[in-house]
């Protein structure tokens, strides 16, 4: 198949067909991080612009490492919002970059639709590294390559997402993934961090992490951030913790051959306790692995051509 | 200079006529309406299959002067306004600074005398520099000219200052003009809180915001009994309780924006930012309970409630783009392409919505076509299409989110006392 | 179109270019085989095969896809479908026989070249082909021939193999 795009924003509109043309993709270069000499020429002469209105180190470096395997030229841009602050806005910062000739934006910003206004605006391909609480495909590409290299196929899986559903963008990015690959989803936070309607993408909703743990084949840890006691979400840190974090109790509830996933950074402690985050049935560095060769395939779809 | 208007397709709500006649107009006013008058006139107009009706009214714009000049000014907004069949329109005061004083209501009339092309009639602040906090001289106001009060864009949210503000207008007969939304429900909203907010992991604004700002306003304007017209309605639940309070006699009335009867929050999607208005779009429930309110008459008033933006300042991330679309001139066409077109009102009902019912609101002599009256008339074709342009708009600025739509009912004279102040090519 | 070789006389060409490897290399402790995706890597292992009919020991052999080293990749409208890559022994110090159905322009070869020493370093590269068309835009030669044919830029020629068209055979045929 062919992979037509010119950007990639987001996992709602990409169909399984492509989602599993760039999961073959990403073997082969899964296959070159192998190598004594990891790298290949692909993208030479290319230049890659990571765009970063949000602070990020490893999506960041992820990308970096990608783009260098594939031996394109790399400019990091860390834009507080104070270059927006100055007067400058989005377009213009985009703009500028772009009179410097650059052949692809990879952005991330902390609000949803700014890589599609780019991408609309702009002649260059523009990838969604992570659109405030809206996508970010590339992890639950990620996610999809680690589930399939230990399961096999995603098809038939219960997976649960346990975490702040309502300001999460990996939650959103895998509800679509998952579920076009044939999984059954299930989201799992108190009320206040689920979104209303949520239903409606076809998850299951559950309030109770030993309702929703039960049989799954996966178990999707995502951060939570402090900043939602100060904002009436949650009572306190701790509460949410003792509710809602993945214990070996928990755990046991699932089945016997789990595993346990996290975007990063691991708040160890918090969503997880260093145990169950370093165990055998944890499969956290391999995602981050799995990063690198699948951002090298994006990569390479979208700008291996003419 | 008179002016004769042959053989149209005269519509007046206010009456109920829907004849073919000649109109003859002499100095400003409307002489003589017949089926058929024969006199010479320097000036003649061939409205045969044109349908004719009393200058459209619009209660609810906002025209950006003084302060915001590069979005819109008196003289663009008129202009816009002429060109939409508007012959009479309010325009908000939440302009910097906010019409909260008499000198600056006269300075409206006067910029309006001067550069506009259609009939200004200001609307002056509820509070002092739209604070919240203290009445603005609402006596001197009236005195100056204003013709309704309201803090748009803000709610009263003291409950309090609410009350007596009801309560000191009765003294005035003057409507007050709320814009319902708690905003501490409503805070960082970009757009209407459901589904389509989930999915897009944008902040929702939700219906309830509305709703709960709505209801203590009833229950205020009830328990004073004074005058209150809500602005831009846009839940189903709005229409109920609207509908309930009318029927307990509560002296309320609404408006809803045609941008609030024809798009859904599915429009959001896009991410196109000429999407983001507040109250927002919202759904599909919504949008029929809207129409219903039209249709039994819950609903009073169509008003476009235009808010001009630049370009520069649409063209961004939509959590920091402006709320506000533009609406003079695609007004007519959507009412006629959404409401009468789908049999939702005949077009004698839309058009009532448009001139007799905001002329009552707003207790002028506008709004209907009788020998007398002011001549303030717009002439349409019914079934011509026109495309919404990029390029065609008389506003200085075109954040509308009809871009690329065909309308129907494209107007083709709007005369304001006499005198034809737009007129298509 | 025209039959250049069939069946038979695909089999005994692999089968004296299996002894011209075996000659030249006396030594085949460091010897090793690796295919070009597609039909290369076909040929390979049969070449690898007889070598362990006639030596008695099968050659590490491997797979190797140089879409990512192509040099006129910015050209093509579309992305190559990228296969597997697949050396899974060493290559430092060894001798490495690489094979390819035909040998045109040389510009695969050179791409097969890089992709190796991105695996290592080989001490030897040695350049099996079943079939030389000529047309040379670079300077890669074969070391060992299976057939020689002149052609015209007009003309394609396809080596067909049984494990996946069906049949063993090579064709000539008009650029269409």
């Amino acid at each position: 198949m062919v992979f037509k795009r010119k950007d990639l924003l987001g996992m709602e509109d990409l169909s399984k067909e492509e989602i599993l043309f760039i999961l073959k993709t990403a073997e082969s270069f899964r296959e070159v991080l192998e190598r004594p000499i990891r790298k290949v020429p692909t993208l030479r002469g290319k230049t890659v612009v990571n765009l970063f209105f949000e602070p990020s180190t490893r999506t960041r470096m992820s990308f970096e490492l990608a783009e260098k395997r594939l031996n394109a030229d790399v400019l990091n841009f860390s834009a507080s919002n104070s270059s927006v602050v100055k007067g400058e806005t989005l377009l213009d910062t985009a703009r500028n970059i772009l009179a410097m000739k650059v052949d692809c934006l990879v952005l991330r910003h902390p609000t949803p639709g700014t890589p599609h206004l780019l991408a609309k605006k702009l002649p260059v391909s523009v990838i969604n590294a992570g659109d405030g609480a809206h996508e970010h495909p590339t992890q639950a590409l990620l996610d999809l390559y680690t589930i399939r290299e230990r399961k096999g196929d995603v098809e038939g899986l219960k997976i649960v997402i346990i975490g702040d559903i309502a300001h999460s963008r990996v939650a959103r990015s895998n509800i679509w993934a998952l579920q076009k690959l044939g999984a059954e989803v299930r989201v799992c936070a108190p009320p206040t961090l689920i979104p209303p309607l949520v239903e409606k993408m076809g998850v299951k909703v559950f309030y109770s992490p030993e309702d929703a743990l039960k049989e799954v084949d996966i178990v999707m840890m995502l951060r939570i951030q402090k900043e939602r006691q100060n904002t009436g979400l949650l009572p306190s840190l701790s509460e949410y913790i003792e509710l809602f974090s993945l214990t070996e109790e928990r755990l046991g509830l699932a089945k016997d051959d789990a595993l346990i996933m996290h975007p990063g950074p691991v708040n160890r402690g918090v969503e997880l306790p260093a145990k169950l985050a370093d165990g055998k049935r944890s499969v956290i560095l391999n995602q981050v692995t799995n990063g690198v060769a699948v951002r090298m395939a994006v990569l390479y779809l979208l700008l291996g051509k003419s | 200079m008179p002016l004769l208007i042959k053989h149209g397709r005269l519509i007046d709500p206010a009456t109920n006529y829907d004849v073919v006649a000649d109109i003859l107009i002499e100095g400003g006013i409307i002489k003589k309406i017949a089926p058929k008058i024969n006199r010479s006139c320097d000036e003649l107009i061939d409205a045969t299959n044109k349908v004719v009706v009393p200058g459209l009214i619009d209660m609810h714009t906002h025209l950006r002067e003084p302060g915001r000049e590069d979005e819109e000014t008196i003289q663009s907004g008129t202009r816009a306004a002429a060109k939409g069949g508007f012959t009479t329109i309010c325009c908000m005061p939440n302009t910097d600074p906010p019409i909260d004083d008499p000198s600056l209501v006269e300075f409206i009339y006067q910029e309006a005398e001067r550069e506009g092309s259609v009939e200004v009639l200001p609307i002056a602040t509820i509070s002092k520099a739209r604070e919240g906090k203290n009445l603005s001289p609402m006596g001197r106001l009236k005195k100056a000219g204003a013709v309704a009060f309201s803090d748009d864009g803000d709610w009263v949210a003291d409950s309090h200052l609410m009350r007596r503000a009801l309560e000191y207008v009765k003294m005035l007969t003057l409507p007050l003009i709320s814009h319902c939304e708690d905003r501490r429900l409503s805070q960082d909203g970009v757009m209407n809180e459901g589904y389509i907010s989930t999915v897009l992991g944008l902040k929702g604004m939700p219906k309830e915001a509305e709703e709960v700002a709505l209801s203590r306003d009833l229950a205020l304007c009830q328990m004073t009994e004074s005058l209150l017209h809500v602005a831009h309605l846009s839940t189903a639940n709005g229409v109920e309780l609207i509908r309930k309070a009318k029927v307990s006699g509560v002296r309320v009335t609404t408006e809803v924006t045609p941008h609030h009867f024809t798009l859904t929050d599915r429009e959001v999607k896009s991410f196109d930012t000429n999407t983001k208005v507040n109250p927002p779009l919202r759904g599909k429930r919504d949008v029929e309970t809207l129409k219903e309110g039209l249709k039994d008459a819950t609903i009073d008033v169509i008003a476009t409630d235009h808010a001009p933006h630049l370009v520069e300042e649409k063209e961004k991330e939509y959590s920091a783009a402006p709320f506000g679309v533009v609406g003079l001139e695609t007004a007519l066409g959507l009412v006629i392409k959404e409401l009468v077109q789908t049999g939702t009102l005949t077009l004698m009902e839309a058009i009532a919505k448009l001139t007799i019912n905001p002329a009552r609101v707003l207790r002028i002599n506008r709004g209907l076509v009788k020998e007398g009256a002011r001549a303030n008339l717009t002439i349409f074709d019914l079934e011509k299409k026109w495309l919404v342009t990029e390029d065609g708009f008389f506003s200085k600025s075109n954040n509308s989110p009809f871009l690329g739509w065909e309308l129907p009912g494209k107007v083709e004279w709007t005369i304001v006392g006499g005198k034809v102040v737009y007129q298509d090519d | 179109m025209a039959k250049l070789m069939d069946k038979d006389e695909i089999r005994r060409s692999l089968l004296r270019l299996s002894h011209q490897i075996l000659e030249k290399n006396r030594e085949i402790e460091d010897l090793v085989v690796v295919g070009i995706h597609r039909r290369g890597v076909t040929l390979a292992e049969r070449i690898s095969k007889m070598i362990e009919e006639i030596k008695g020991k099968k050659l590490p052999t491997g797979t190797l896809d140089i879409t990512l080293y192509r040099d006129d990749l910015t050209r093509i409208a579309y992305q190559p479908v990228v296969r597997n890559t697949n050396i899974l022994f060493p290559i430092d110090d060894k001798k490495v026989v690489l094979v390819d159905d035909v040998l045109y322009t040389g510009r695969t070869v050179r791409a097969a070249i890089d992709a190796l020493i991105d695996f290592g370093r080989p001490k030897k590269i040695e350049l099996v082909v079943l079939i030389d068309r000529g047309h040379r835009q670079l300077p890669i030669r074969a070391d060992y021939v299976g057939k020689n044919i002149p052609t015209s830029p007009e003309e394609m020629v396809e080596v067909r193999v049984e494990e996946l068209d069906g049949t063993d055979e090579v064709l000539i045929l008009k650029r269409t």
